[in-house]
């Protein structure tokens, strides 16, 4: 009688146990498919005006065929780079702080406010950098783009940073003091270099959100249709051609911004390949 | 000739007397956490070139006794009251990055930098002080490990990382980067609890061979492991110490019912 009520009960089992698991599948297949899509749409609408044209030539007039965005990949390289200098070193920096200082109510002030600015949308970061760098410098920049590209990345970077270390056992800081090895060189040598590789990967995540930003270099770095590296000038990016291009009612131009889409998404992968590169690590733990 | 070798004899024969010189004279050492008082009042003279090994229940304090010595209970927050005299300095004025050159530590798990090799490991001590010498370097992780009897089992892998070998070579690692800084003292914090018979019988005779150049302090729950390597020992008992004296007093003859209680297993 008992053991009958067991095989029951487990039957039972057995069935959910089937059913939840095809739920979890059935909920990761649609978890990829938009990204499927993505690469599907993007992939195929650009890959017909993908050559080297497009990487090393201009954008020409309305309605002239060919020419290329290569100031549009320069500016957006060149506003990760500016926004990366700002963003990297305070993210880390500050990440750090509140790990290894902020067990108080600054630290505890610091993250909450870390937490509200990676919550802030981007169009109102890059309407601030406007009213910040912009009109105090009198012209739109490559330099508010990269700042305001900064402050979008600064929370994933410093929120990142502080849960990798705080992920590194306490043991090889201890082992790190024991050996008289000053605190701050422990920190940077030991704690930070163990932490290292999991720090990267919000950088990454920090440059690749920083990348695919447009409103903000609306109002910052504004767009250039000229070759310009000068970082106090207006600077074309991708993002922000994709955004013109794809609302234009040129049909040309329309295939262009799938074409710099799939440029923009090569270009973080490439990235993020990087990336992986730099930080394999040398012992496989 | 013999003349001349007996008079010098006794220059040489000094380490009996360094054996009783006093390397660590604690006095009155009470230590804090917060509210909570881990250590009451404990005065204990650690002599040089023997092995102290201090004994107790889990929560007794010992281990906040060991880390008070080079002051690695500040890393915790913790707080002293009186003196721990090394070297005729109080330790609590001393430059605690200076203090723990001079006093060795290692831990209970063996725990080399994981993103260093074996090489790096034993001489990081040294690296991020500034020595950048390939020939020192190359020369301190030799001394180090071969004074560990590590150096024939890893010198074919030493760019290899500190946590491909075994437990009981990382703890002899740790050992090994413990020296490389050329400490006093060196304080063990249950070495052994996290290793195999073989390895800790290694340790073991290990520290039987370092004592000779270094003044060994180990926590140890293990009352065999006490009473085969240390020359001293104390017992501590809810911050306190119960009595301290010789390994063979303190097995044999303990003056304490609780000393006696506890190394004969009836509590502890």
């Amino acid at each position: 009688m008992k053991l009958k009520h067991k095989k029951r009960n487990l039957r039972k089992r057995k069935i959910t146990n089937v059913i939840m698991l095809s739920f979890s599948f059935f909920a990761a297949i649609v978890t990829i498919i938009p990204l499927a899509l993505i690469f599907y749409y993007t992939i195929s609408k650009g890959i017909a005006n993908l050559n080297i044209d497009f990487f090393t030539k201009m954008p020409t007039p309305v309605g002239e065929p060919g020419g290329g965005m290569a100031n549009a990949i320069v500016g957006t390289i060149l506003l990760i780079l500016i926004g990366g200098a700002i963003g990297i070193p305070l993210g880390i920096l500050s990440g750090l702080y509140i790990s290894e200082f902020g067990n108080n109510r600054f630290g505890d002030v610091v993250r909450f406010l870390t937490d509200v600015l990676s919550g802030v949308p981007s169009i109102v970061v890059g309407v601030v950098a406007y009213t910040l760098i912009v009109i105090p410098m009198g012209h739109f920049s490559a330099f508010a783009g990269g700042g305001a590209l900064a402050i979008l990345m600064i929370p994933t970077i410093t929120r990142t940073t502080e849960s990798m270390i705080n992920l590194v056992p306490s043991s090889y800081r201890e082992a790190g003091l024991a050996l008289g090895i000053p605190k701050w060189k422990t920190t940077l040598a030991i704690v930070l270099k163990t932490a290292w590789k999991g720090i990267a990967t919000g950088i990454l995540l920090g440059l690749a959100r920083a990348a695919g930003e447009t409103a903000p270099l609306l109002f910052t770095a504004l767009g250039n249709r000229f070759w310009s590296v000068n970082v106090f000038q207006p600077i074309a990016s991708l993002t922000v051609y994709i955004y013109q291009y794809a609302t234009a009612p040129f049909k040309d131009w329309n295939d262009q911004a799938w074409t710099a889409a799939l440029v923009l998404i090569l270009m973080i992968s490439v990235l993020s390949l990087f990336f992986r590169f730099i930080t394999r690590s040398k012992y496989k733990v | 000739m013999d003349a001349d070798i007996k008079e010098k004899t006794p220059i040489v024969g000094t380490t009996s007397d360094k054996k009783n010189e006093i390397k660590i004279a604690v006095n009155n050492l009470s230590a804090f956490f917060g509210k909570n008082q881990a250590l009451r009042e404990v005065s204990l003279d650690v002599k040089a070139n023997r092995v102290l090994a201090i004994i107790g229940p889990s929560g007794c304090g010992k281990s906040t006794f060991l880390r008070s010595i080079n002051r690695m209970h500040e890393v915790a927050g913790g707080t002293i009251t009186g003196e721990i005299i090394f070297d005729n300095e109080d330790v609590m004025k001393v430059d605690p990055v200076y203090l723990r050159r001079k006093i060795g530590m290692v831990f209970q798990k063996p725990n080399p930098f994981p993103t260093m090799s074996i090489y790096n490991n034993v001489v990081v001590g040294l690296k991020l002080n500034g020595i950048r010498s390939k020939k020192i370097l190359d020369e301190v992780v030799e001394r180090s490990l071969k004074r560990v009897a590590l150096w024939d089992e890893v010198k074919d892998i030493l760019n290899k990382s500190g946590a491909h070998i075994s437990g009981g070579q990382q703890q002899r690692l740790c050992i090994a980067r413990t020296l490389a800084v050329e400490p006093e003292v060196i304080l063990m914090d249950e070495p052994t609890s996290a290793l195999d018979p073989i390895s800790t019988s290694k340790i073991e005779e290990l520290m039987f061979e370092l004592k000779n150049d270094y003044t060994i302090v180990i926590v140890t729950h293990n009352m065999q492991q006490a009473s085969r390597i240390s020359d001293r020992t104390a017992f501590f008992y809810l911050g306190q110490l119960v009595e301290e004296g010789t390994t063979k007093d303190i097995f044999i003859n303990p003056k304490h019912e609780r000393t006696e209680n506890y190394i004969t297993g009836r509590f502890g």
